[in-house]
This record gives C-alpha cells, structure tokens and sequence, in this order.
C-alpha cells in the first residue's frame, strides 16, 4: 500500500518539501514516535505532507480508507484525556485498525502493577501500535524499550506532545505556507507544558522564530540553550508576532505559589484585544486546549476572527492519521533506516 | 603467623611513606614496613612491579540495606562487594527497617558483619528516634555499641534547632555528624539537576541551592556549637564555597565527594539512554561547571574524603518511570577505578593525595582504626593495580544492586587485592598476584 492509493493528487507537495534539497523522504527511521526531538526537519515534513492526504479523506462521504485493516492499535491512556483519545480514535477508525482503549481507571494499575508489566502484558497479544498517555516524562522511552510494539507518545508528562505540535505545525502551514522564517510567540505556563516543548523542538527545527513568555516562576530553566528567546515581558513576545500560541493555565498552579491570582495573571499575560494589536495584522491565535478563558484567554479573542482553534482540533486527526500510517503502514523501519 | 609482602610502592602519606618498601604482616597486625626485610620464617608474597601497596581503603558512605530491606543488599553482599572493590571498611548508614537508632539494631548488623567476616563495617547511628527528626536517639547508647557517627542520612536532620542540639550532644563523644544537606522545600519533588537537560526531558528540578543551603547551615551550626560536622556526598558548586569559607574560618567541618559527582554530568539524563534510571540519585548529577568545582575542591584540599554513597535498589524498583525510581546508584566495586581514571591519570592527583582520600582522612574523621601501616596498626591492605585495564561488568558485581550507570565502561586502574586484619579476603586474579 501507498500513499497514491489513498490520494492521486500531488497536492501533497507543499512549497517546503519542493524547497527542500534532498529528495523527499517516504518513510520514518523510527518504529516509535517518543517526541519531536527525535525528528528531523524532513521527517517533520513528510509528516506533514502525508496529513495534507489524510485530511482529504475526511472530507469524503465515506471517510475510511483501508491503511491499517488488520493492524492493531491499542490506546493506553494513564491520564484523563477527551480531545487526545478521541482524536486518536477517529484517526484510527478512519484508517480501519482495530482500536482497543484502556483508561486507567479500569486497569490493573489500580491494583499495583507497574507500567512494564502492564506493557508485557499488552505486548503478549502482539498490537501493532500502542499509544500512551501518562503522567510520568519519559514513560513512552521506557514502554519502546520493553516493547516491540510501535509507541506513539500521547503526552508524558512534563516532557513532550508531539502528535499536538505537528498539527500547530500543520495548521500554521495550511494558513501561512510555511513557518521557516515566521515569528512564533508561545505563551503561558512553560514549565509544566508538554505542548511547549514539542512546539520548540519543531518549530526551531524549521526555521522558525521562537519567543516564549510567562512569570518568570514558569519559565524552565536553561530556556536559553533551547534556541528561543525567553522574557517574562508578554508585550515583547507578542510584538510582530505572525502566531500567538496559549498554554493552559492550571488553576492549581496558584497554590504552588507560581503567581498571585488568576485575575493578576489575566492582567500581566493574559491575552486580550488590545495586546493581540501588537502582533501583526494577520495573526493566527492558537490554543491547544482545553482553554481557561478569562484567564490565559480573553473571550473576544477565543471567539475572534484569529483564533484557530478549532481548525486545530480539524487538523490532529489528519495528523494523527498520517502518524499511525507512516508507523504502522506496512513499511518496514529497519529497512527504512 | 606471619606475611613479608616483597617490593611493590608502599604509599601510606600518614607517615610520610611513599617508595618501594617491603611490608611485615604479623597476625592481624603491621609489624614493619622497610628495605630488605629477612624472611625470618613469615610467608614471602612477591608484589609484581607496578602494584601499589596502602593502607585499607575506606568506604564511609554505604547503604548495606540490612536489616529490612534484604532484596537491595545484604551485609554479607555489600561486604563482598567492598572487598572486592577493594576496600577494608565501610561506614553504613541508619536507614534500614527499622532505622538503626538504637543499640539492638547496631548490634544485628555488627554480628552479621562478623559473620561475613569480610571487610570491616563500622554503624552509623540515627540524629533522631526513626530518624524522624523529632527526638535525639540514644546517642550515648548508639555509640557504646559500636556506632562512630551520627545521621539521619536520606534527609537532613529536620530542624536546626535539632541539629544544634545533636552537635552539642554529639560533641561530648566528639563524634561527627554526618549532615545529608538538603532544602527540602526547595527540593519539593524535584528529580534531577535543575537545568538545561532537565527541563528539555520535562523531569521536575532539584537546583544547587538546595544542596547549598544545607550545608550552608550546617557550618553555622559547626561553628556555633564547636562541634565536628561531616558532610555527606556533595554536588553543587556553591557547597564547595561554603565549606571552604567554613574551613578558613576555623569551623571543624569536613566533606566528602562521590565518583559519580567528579564523573559525570545531568547530561546523561538523556545520552546514551533517555530516562535511565541508573542516573537518578540524590543529590542528582549536575551540570559541568559543578563536576568541575567537585574536582578543583579534591585538588585543592577542601574534600577530604572520597566516599560512594553506595545504594543498592531491585532492579524492579529501578526498572520503572524516572520520576517513580528509587534515587541511588551502587559505587563500591566502581570507586577505585572511577578514582583512578578520572583523577589520578589524568594528573589532578597523585597516590599520596588518593590514599588521603580514600583511607587516611576516612579513618581520622571517624576515628577508626587503620588508615596508616604505622607498626601495630591494624593490617588492613588495599593492594592497588592503577594500570589494570578494567571492563565494567554489572552482572558480576558481588552487590545485589546492580544498578550503575558505568555499566560497560572502559577504565584504567584497579584492584589486585584486599587484606584486612592480615587475611586476604579478596584477589584478583587478572592483576598477576599469586600465593597471597
């Protein structure tokens, strides 16, 4: 099976794959996708180029389409989570795996098994792929250590998301035709945010400008060596801005004694109309969800004519989607490699 | 009965000794150390050229796990893997099940170390009942049964008005405190060096400060009570400067430093394996400029000790999410060669100056025998080979923990054998020594 036979077009071929100097890539070296940091910036774009396919199948009246008959997928969810899981399983339904969940709250986890026994256990009735999600950073490194099967990272902990930034990645590509050279400000609670690690790691890998802005208390540390600008000055990130992305504000952060109030921080970095000016006219405002709004958020500008945010939601079953098939598609990583 | 050990270089710095000597082994005793010795009747081992002959390395920093807590390490599996490291003694920690804060628990492990008859293991005592940092042990008790220092090693003793107190009441006995300095609400649930590596694998930060902070207080206390602080396994940079400015200023304070804080760096949280838990302990790996000032205060004399913080754990507890893992690494069969390696070929120390560390100044601090081939010290030998090329190899350590992050590393220098109270407990048979 091959990409032709889901899509004939070339419309598959965007500006920055015909830029891009070697030839295209077809297939990912690895069987796993842990995080953004283990992609190239060619493999970030065949990822790319492939959801601009899949999300052409989810326009069809019938929006299935044969890739992964026989193949199964199992998502292992640690955490809560609706817009991941479901995104998830939509994209695998509409590529004909067999798709299994498991959430914690029914697992045996409940009873005390450990993450690796848990793993061998799945791994025993031999799934093709496993998708997790978990609490724990490096919980999906530990899982493709102990498993054949594929892993794709839903979220681990503080550490990455990447399937959330490839469809950033892809919605800003679809409205700006690229994102080498675009100003990219991010905005809000870094140091807890899986989605702002996975955002760096691609957005520096493809040329993007990268500022990121939040109380100096949720700043990482080393934010430097990551290649991007850090002020605790939002006006400065904002400023020329072609996208603002939100990060969610967890209202137990205040607790920890982050920052005052969720009203002094909508004052300070809260992002409404009038700071929005700052940025350039054709702003894109991103938000991978779900938003506190009133918080990292004003409402006017949720609601707004900038906002992308539910075209994010679109694209991650495209991604999601190109994702399984470049892993499990029948392609053979080792030859890949 | 009696051991000449032929030619080999004796470095024992105590006494100012550093040439090829012969050794006199009578019983359990040094009998003489000099040129020519006659055989007289003793047994004659010659030391093949290029072996180094000092006094018992001093381990005083392990976890030996017993009693309680079996499946990590026992007395019987952490003494072998001491002697196979090639030291004579170590000094282990209270924090077993239940925490050796009183004379039955010392007792218990003293008569299994007696049953191992293996290296030598002097109990530390807990600070405080359950080392729960509430009530003084019974400090007086503890040490009539064989207790040399005090601590709530694990955590910092809880308060400082706590720990003043510990240091006067301590300091009648001028035994030392051994303080695991720790803010521990700066710590909060930190897992690995605040840092760049850190924050790109999204692993929760313990930063220097915290350490710092610890120790900072700790020489306060020191000096304002007079008593003898030790401080235990240091990392951050600006712990060095405290004691440093704390030993300047008089305060009888001493320290010491893990292979692994002069080895190796947060980098390894994510190289070669991503999220290994062999490179989780507490104090964590740090950045390079702290490896660095960990080195520069070994040279330069404000580390007294070179200790491992030896912590066995499962290979269960270990094989599990990073910020779920036990912190600890194992160190004993590692040090001689990490010392060696690190510090001693690449020129930064001399024998000499690593005899002082890892046996003289262990055996003053705690004031326990050996440390010296003076006559009629104890005869407890470490027989060093500091070219032996040596392979790490996990799975053959004599510990139970097998968990190390120097698994299959390449290092130059290591053991040839070990001698304590005049018997040869451990050779190594690839360092060329027969009829030991």
């Amino acid at each position: 099976m091959s990409l032709h036979d889901i899509d004939s077009t070339d419309q598959a071929v965007t500006p920055a794959a015909r830029d891009a100097a070697p030839p295209p890539l077809t297939a990912l070296r690895s069987k796993d996708l842990l995080g953004i940091a283990d992609l190239s910036a060619a493999e970030i774009t065949l990822v790319l180029d492939t959801a601009e396919a899949m999300k052409e199948v989810g326009t069809r009246p019938i929006k299935k389409v044969p890739a992964l008959r026989g193949k199964t997928v199992v998502n292992l969810f640690f955490e809560p989570s609706t817009r991941t899981r479901t995104s998830f399983e939509i994209a695998e339904k509409r590529l004909s795996a067999d798709t299994l969940n498991i959430a914690i709250a029914t697992s045996s986890v409940a009873k005390g098994e450990t993450l690796s026994d848990t793993a061998l256990t799945l791994e025993a009735m031999a799934p093709d792929m496993i998708v997790l999600r978990h609490s724990s950073s490096g919980a999906g490194h530990l899982l493709s250590r102990i498993c054949r099967s594929g892993i794709i990272n839903a979220g681990d902990g503080t550490h990455e998301h990447p399937t959330q930034a490839l469809l950033d990645a892809f919605t800003i590509r679809e409205r700006k035709g690229r994102l080498s050279g675009l100003k990219v400000a991010i905005v809000g609670d870094l140091l807890h945010s899986r989605v702002l690690r996975s955002n760096i790691q691609l957005l520096t890998k493809m040329g993007a400008d990268v500022w990121v802005s939040g109380p100096p208390t949720l700043i990482p540390a080393g934010m430097r060596d990551f290649g991007v600008t850090a002020t605790a000055h939002v006006d400065e990130a904002v400023g020329d801005a072609d996208v603002i992305m939100l990060l969610r504000i967890q209202l137990e952060r205040m607790e920890g004694a982050y920052f005052p109030s969720q009203r002094e921080y909508f004052n300070v970095f809260g992002m409404t109309e009038s700071r929005l000016r700052l940025a350039r006219p054709d702003v894109m405002i991103m938000h991978p969800g779900p938003m506190n709004r009133g918080v990292e958020i004003a409402s006017e500008v949720a609601d707004g004519p900038y906002s992308v945010i539910l075209d994010q939601v679109a694209n991650g079953v495209a991604v999601r989607m190109a994702v399984l098939y470049l892993l499990a598609g029948g392609v053979d990583h080792e030859e890949a490699a | 009965m009696k051991k000449l050990l032929k030619g080999g270089r004796v470095v024992d710095p105590r006494n100012g000794i550093d040439g090829t000597y012969d050794v006199l082994i009578d019983g359990d005793r040094i009998a003489r150390v000099g040129r020519d010795i006659p055989a007289d009747g003793a047994t004659v081992v010659e030391i093949p050229p290029g072996l180094v002959l000092c006094p018992g390395l001093i381990d005083m920093h392990v976890h030996l796990r017993e009693p309680g807590q079996e499946h990590k390490e026992t007395v019987a599996t952490g003494t072998a893997a001491a002697v196979a490291g090639g030291f004579t003694a170590v000094a282990c920690m209270p924090n077993t099940t239940p925490v050796n804060d009183s004379a039955n628990v010392t007792t218990q492990i003293l008569s299994k170390a007696a049953e191992a008859n293996l290296a030598r293991v002097y109990p530390i005592g807990a600070v405080s009942k359950g080392s729960k940092g509430e009530l003084l042990a019974d400090i007086a008790e503890l040490r009539d049964a064989g207790c040399v220092a005090i601590s709530d090693d694990g955590h910092p003793v809880a308060t400082a008005l706590l720990m003043r107190r510990a240091l006067e009441y301590a300091g009648m006995f001028d035994m030392p405190l051994i303080e695991h300095c720790e803010d521990q609400s700066l710590k909060g649930d930190g897992v690995a060096h605040e840092g760049f590596h850190a924050s790109v694998l999204g692993l929760r930060g313990i930063p220097g400060a915290a350490e710092a902070l610890g120790v900072e207080r700790g020489v306060l206390l020191a000096e304002l009570t007079g008593s003898r602080l030790h401080i235990a396994h240091m990392s951050a940079r600006a712990s060095i400067r405290a004691v440093r400015k704390g030993k300047e200023a008089g305060v009888r304070v001493t320290c010491e430093v893990a292979p692994h804080h002069f080895t190796l760096t947060d980098e390894m949280l994510g190289a070669p394996v991503a999220y290994d838990t062999n490179t989780k302990m507490n104090p964590p790996l740090r950045e390079a400029a702290d490896r660095d000032a960990m080195i520069a205060g070994i040279v330069d004399g404000t580390v007294d000790a070179i200790a491992t913080d030896h912590a066995p754990h499962h290979y269960d507890e270990k094989q599990v999410e990073f910020d779920r893992a036990p912190f600890g690494i194992v160190g004993l069969e590692t040090a001689v060669s990490l010392t060696f390696d690190r510090l001693l070929h690449s020129g930064l120390v001399r024998l000499p100056r690593f005899v002082e560390l890892l046996s003289s100044n262990p055996a003053q601090i705690l004031k326990i025998p050996g440390g010296s081939l003076a006559v009629g010290a104890v005869a407890d030998i470490s027989i060093l080979a500091p070219d032996l090329k040596v392979r790490v190899d996990a799975r053959s350590f004599r510990s139970r923990g097998r968990n190390t992050p120097f698994d299959g590393w390449q290092l130059r220098g290591g053991v040839a054998a070990t001698i304590v109270g005049g018997r040869t407990v451990f050779t190594n048979v690839e360092a060329g020594l027969k009829n030991l």
